[in-house]
């Protein structure tokens, strides 16, 4: 299992902070998100904005990086500390 | 030392704690508040919402690179999350070096960098209801600044 974690204005849209997707052999980051946007309309909608990040296992990552069984992947918006 | 934390944090104790060194002739320190406006908007509170864990090691990795490009002897990051109210401290830098060039340097790419590479949300309240607050282009033009120093 991939444990998939979501934050600020992405946890508020898809209404939940977590999920989980099955790995498959050579997994992306972008295969992530294409399997979560299956969910439905509202998922498909969210998870398809351009200024979506990702990271993998805590480090801000791309779409193409390797994701496997284990790892913790997240999906947020732009950061806007300080 | 970095520190992610709900409490308000005390100036005078963070700035006593990196500048007793004798060695330093230079201490820069910064305070981010809550201020009561923001693109045209009100804002009564301000809610922090970050990635734990991440958060973290974003900031430790801010903190290597500037004791890179900088002589500096000691650098402190705070940063609150949770719910502020105006006026409230949500984020102190300090650091301090020999001299004043690399402190002042320091400080400024510390918060730079913390703005557009460490994972914190704002979400603002205000009268017209909760906002989640935009990444401002401004900001990345900051920080992508010291990559061509």
């Amino acid at each position: 299992m991939i444990n998939v974690l979501f934050f600020a204005q992405v946890r508020e849209l898809l209404g939940t902070a977590s999920a989980q997707v099955e790995a498959t052999d050579n997994m992306t980051a972008e295969q992530v998100r294409e399997q979560l946007a299956a969910t439905n309309d509202k998922w498909a909608q969210v998870l398809a904005s351009d200024k979506l990040l990702v990271a993998v296992n805590q480090t801000i990552s791309h779409w193409q990086a390797p994701v496997a069984d284990g790892d913790e992947v997240a999906f947020f918006p732009p950061v806007t500390g300080g | 030392m970095i520190r992610v934390q709900t409490q308000d944090f005390d100036v005078p104790t963070e700035y006593a704690a990196i500048a007793a060194d004798n060695s330093d002739g230079a201490v820069v320190t910064f305070v981010g508040k809550v201020r009561d406006f923001n693109d045209g908007r009100d804002v009564t509170d301000l809610t922090l919402e970050h990635y734990p864990g991440m958060t973290e090691s974003v900031l430790e990795q801010i903190e290597a690179q500037a004791r890179e490009r900088w002589p500096l002897t000691h650098v402190t990051i705070i940063h609150r999350v949770g719910t502020m109210g105006l006026g409230e401290q949500i984020v102190f830098i300090g650091v301090s070096s020999a001299h004043r060039k690399a402190a002042f340097a320091a400080c400024e790419f510390l918060i730079d960098f913390l703005k557009t590479k460490a994972p914190f949300w704002k979400l603002e309240a205000g009268q017209q209801g909760q906002a989640w607050v935009e990444a401002k282009d401004s900001d990345d033009q900051a920080a992508a600044m010291w990559q061509q120093k």
